[in-house]
Order: structure tokens, then sequence, then C-alpha cells
């Protein structure tokens, strides 16, 4: 009988001692949602705020109009044009360069010292601040390379400042596939160049083309490094049209041409006093928020269809 | 039979060892593959004999800091595989291997089964089609699959893609196969299946095939080689081994007594 009791009491004691315990686990729970809202919340508000500000500014004109001394006839068509263009020219430098840098890195490098330092710096230079690239730039491409303050210097930049996380992206990714695919093309006597490019890259692309699309979303909105190598801040114009209606149908001019960016036309809106502009700064950054996030998206969706057929 | 096998010889190892940097793996190895016979490598865990059979077709050269030494004399042109100026590449054009796991490419199965083909530049459309059906007609996998060549090979089950990972192997007509513990993954039903196979392709090529797993190597070898602590304890016609084995270890790791 006292056995029973005993039990019963010892049943209680580690009830309570649960009880006590599992307090600890909803405060913890209470305290990372607060610090997760906090993140969220902040975000949601800015976008709310430039949504409200921002949306009653948006209509085709805004998309059609240049900047204008009447912030109600002024549009971002230079910006997002200017924007478009800088964005193919960093992906068409970035992605070959970090592609082949990171599957250099996993498949071909010597497993060494010097490997190692290559590998610390590289994930290193994706924390370099954005202004550096500038400078470089200004220096490298505007004047050394005589390439001007052109749509090409700006493409060029924006390549150096994403092409770490083009490369970390790849190197992710070609590490992903198993040890035992590589074996299996070497066993059926692959070169290892047949086996990149037959295995290891089609098997990677889904997380290449993610790295390059979140490398993308964070030039588009880059502001110091352009302003640094010396876009514009007002610009009345388009750059030549890439493609022509007489042959050679391409056309190559654009790339020399002044330009400006979404960010930069947000800026200059931004500091002008009236809050018509003000207006406009809010519409253009929803602009680019949505075009962000449009980016993310896709990289999402890529990710999942290019994965469905992978399975490990 | 017995004779004819037994003056044949495929390959010849002499005086093998193998070093994973300051690791001496393999320990003076000699001993011989008869040509289309079936010679399995059995031994306690870590004792060798997957990196033995990687010494066949130059898969440590794939990893920095191994090295042999000895030779592996390839017959009937006297290559040694093992030789400074032998391409690995070339090595495993004529040694093909099937590994633990099956290691289908996401490919198609006829793709996959193609890729030794396409590896060696094989362009003919007629020629692929042809080889990949033999191959998988030689790994018993064709009625299997022929409707659905062109769907994903991971569509298959473990044991259909273990036979596919042999055709595979086969497509590109090998001297030698290489097995390691190709059924560790696989459920007995499967098993069974793949060493009907082994038996069956053995009329056509020369096999080497390590087990864990004793008494796959009695049901399926001709030769059995006994490893232990990458020294090769004792050698020679599977029955004979199994049944009276010259040394005390062997017959203290067969009987069960230790392993």
């Amino acid at each position: 009988m006292t056995a029973k009791i005993q039990a019963q009491r010892d049943l209680v004691a580690i009830r309570k001692l649960i009880a006590e315990h599992q307090r600890w686990d909803a405060i913890f729970a209470l305290i990372g949602l607060a610090c997760l809202m906090i993140g969220v919340l902040t975000f949601l508000a800015l976008f709310i705020e430039m949504a409200v500000n921002g949306l009653p500014r948006l209509s085709y004109e805004f998309f059609t109009n240049f900047p204008s001394r009447r912030a109600a006839s002024a549009g971002i068509l230079s910006a997002w044009v200017g924007s478009t263009l800088v964005m193919v020219v960093t992906a068409v430098v970035a992605v070959p360069l970090g592609v082949a840098a990171g599957v250099y890195l996993e498949e071909y490098a010597a497993k060494n010292w010097v490997t190692d330092v290559i590998e610390i710096n590289i994930t290193n230079l994706a924390g370099v601040p954005s202004i550096v690239y500038g400078l470089l730039a200004l220096g490298l491409f505007v004047y050394q390379f005589g390439l001007g303050q052109s749509i090409l210097s700006a493409g060029l930049t924006l390549a150096l400042l994403i092409l770490p996380v083009v490369i970390v992206a790849t190197r992710e990714a070609v590490r992903a596939i198993p040890q035992s695919i590589r074996e299996g093309a070497y066993a059926l006597g692959a070169t290892q160049w047949q086996t990149v490019s037959d295995h290891i890259l089609p098997y990677s692309l889904a997380g290449i083309l993610t790295g390059m699309i979140i490398g993308l979303a964070r030039a588009i909105g880059e502001t110091a490094p352009i302003i640094t190598i010396g876009a514009l801040t007002f610009i009345a114009f388009l750059p030549p049209a890439p493609v022509t209606a007489e042959p050679p149908f391409l056309n190559f001019e654009w790339l020399t041409s002044p330009f400006t960016v979404m960010p930069i036309q947000m800026f200059n809106w931004t500091s002008r006093p009236e809050a018509a502009f003000q207006a406009n700064a809010a519409a253009a950054g929803f602009v680019l928020v949505i075009m962000t996030l449009a980016m993310n998206g896709l990289a999402i969706w890529l990710r999942y269809r290019l994965r469905k057929n992978i399975k490990w | 039979m017995q004779v004819q096998a037994q003056l044949a010889l495929k390959a010849e190892v002499r005086g093998l060892s193998f070093h994973y940097g300051e690791v001496r793996a393999l320990k003076d190895i000699n001993m011989a593959l008869h040509e289309k016979q079936v010679t399995a490598l059995i031994g306690p865990s870590g004792c060798g004999k997957s990196t033995f059979l990687r010494c066949f077709n130059r898969m440590h050269d794939l990893y920095p800091g191994n090295r042999y030494e000895g030779d592996i004399v390839f017959h009937p042109d006297g290559l040694n595989l093992l030789g400074k100026d032998v391409d690995p590449i070339e090595v495993r054009m004529r040694i093909s291997m099937v590994f633990q796991k099956p290691n289908p490419f996401p490919k198609s199965i006829f793709e996959n089964v193609a890729y030794g083909l396409r590896v060696r530049g094989e362009r003919n459309r007629r020629n692929v089609e042809e080889k990949v059906e033999q191959a998988l007609r030689g790994a018993a996998l064709w009625d299997e699959v022929k409707d659905r060549l062109h769907q994903l090979a991971f569509n298959l089950s473990g044991g259909q893609q273990q036979r596919m990972c042999i055709a595979r192997a086969l497509a590109t007509e090998p001297e030698i196969l290489l097995f390691d513990e190709p059924t560790s993954a696989l459920d007995p039903i499967a098993t069974a299946s793949i060493e009907e196979l082994i038996h069956e392709l053995k009329q056509k090529v020369t096999i080497l095939i390590v087990t864990h797993n004793m008494q796959q190597a009695a049901r399926v070898s001709d030769y059995t080689a006994y490893m232990y602590l990458g020294e090769l304890i004792e050698f020679g016609i599977t029955d004979d081994l199994f049944i009276k084995p010259k040394m005390k270890q062997t017959e203290d790791y067969i009987t069960g007594r230790f392993g």
C-alpha cells in the first residue's frame, strides 16, 4: 500500500518537473516568435508604406516616361531599361566566370593549402563593401580600360560584386552531387571533362541558376558602386537598341552608352524636397522590390522544376 | 573445364602493395584471375578486399596520396595495369565496375546504359541502340524495361537499378567485370537474380567479385581468395577452400569462429 502511495508521489513530482521544464519551451517559443516578427513586421511595414505612397503613382505612363522636372509626368523608363541592360551584362559576365571557377575549385584544383587560401578569400570577397568594388571599377574599367561611365562598366562592376555568390553557389551545387555518380562516370572510362560536362554541370544546374538569380537580385539593388563609377542621375534618353531591323540585327553601341538604374533614380527623387517626388520614389521603390521578389520567386521555381528528376 | 581454366589467365597480380598516404592497406599480394571464371574476394570488414578490387580499374588514381607497388599483368597483351605510363582511363575502358549501391545517373535508362558508348565517341544511333539492347538483355533486364527505355532510371526498383548498372558496365564489352559487394543494398530476391546473372555472365567475361557473404562466394565463384588485414591469406578453387582450407585462419573465418 505504502509502495503504491510512494509511486504516486513520484509520479506527481515528475509531472511537476516536466511542467516546469516545458514552461521554458513556451518562453523560448515566445521570444523566438517576437524576434522573428521584428524582422518580418519591419519589412512589411516599410513595404506597405511604400505601396500606399507609391501605388497611386503607378500607371502605364510611369513606366514609359523619362524623368522630368514635373513630378506628375516623371517616369522610370530610363531607369528600368538601364537596370535591365546592366543586369544582362552582369549575368553574361558573372555566370561563365563564376561557374568555371566554382567547378574548377571543386573538381580540378589539388586539395592543398593554396586552394584553401583561395577558398577562404572567395568567401571573404562576398563580404567586401560594395563601394570598394565601385572604387576599383572606377580606376580599372572607367579609366584604365577606357570603358567610360557606361553600361558596360556598370555591368562589369556588378559582375565582380556577385562573382563570389555565383562561385559559392556553384561549389555547393557541385559538392551536393554524390561521389558515387562521379565514380560511376569515371569507371566507364570518362575523362574529367566528360564527367564535368555530362554529369556535374547538368546535375548542378538548379543550384547554379539559383545562385545566379540571387546574385542578380542583390546586384539590381546596388547603388553605391554604380554612383561611384558615375551613372547619371538624370537622363532623358535611352541607350541605342540592342536589336535592329537591318542586318546584322545586333547592335552593341548600347554597351558604351551613359545610363541610370532604378535605385539611383529612387535616390535622386528621395533627395528632392517636394512631396510629389517622394511619392515617385516610393513608387520606384515598390517596383524595385517587386522585381527583386520576382527574381527570387523565379529562383525557387527553377530549383523546384530542375530538381524534380534528381533524387539525392 | 578446370584444366582449361587453369591454363588461361586473364590477369596476374604480382607483389601488389597499396598505400593510402602513409597507411599500407595491401601487402604483397600475389594471385591470378582465370579467364571467364568468377573469382570471389572474402574477408572481414576492413581487410582490404574493396581496396584490392579498385586497384584493377585504377579507381584509387582519382584521389591524391594513393600509391601502388607491384604489377597487375593483363593478358593476353601483357600490359601492366599499374604501370606509370598506362593511362587509368584506358584501363577503365577495358575493365568495368559495378558498385556496392546502385548508382544510376539521373538520366533515362537508355542514356544510362549508353553512357559508356558515348564516352567512346559512338555517334551512330543504330549501333548505340543495338548495343544498349544487347547489354540490357545480357543483364536480364530487357523484358522489364523495353517499353520504358526513356523513363528515368530512378523509377526502377533497387534490384532493377543494379541490373541496369550491370548493363551499363556490359555495354562496352569489358574484358573484366568488377563487382564491389553488388548485392549488399538489395533484398534476397533481387540478390538471387543478380547471383544468377553473374553465373551467366561468366560465359562472356572474367569476373572479380567482393562479397561479405560467404554463402554468396560459395554459390557464385569458381575461385576464392581470403584476405585479412591487407594480406592474401589463401587463394584457391572455391570448393577446396571451403571444404578443406589449408590455413587455420581461413578455416576459422569460414566456420564463423571469427569475423
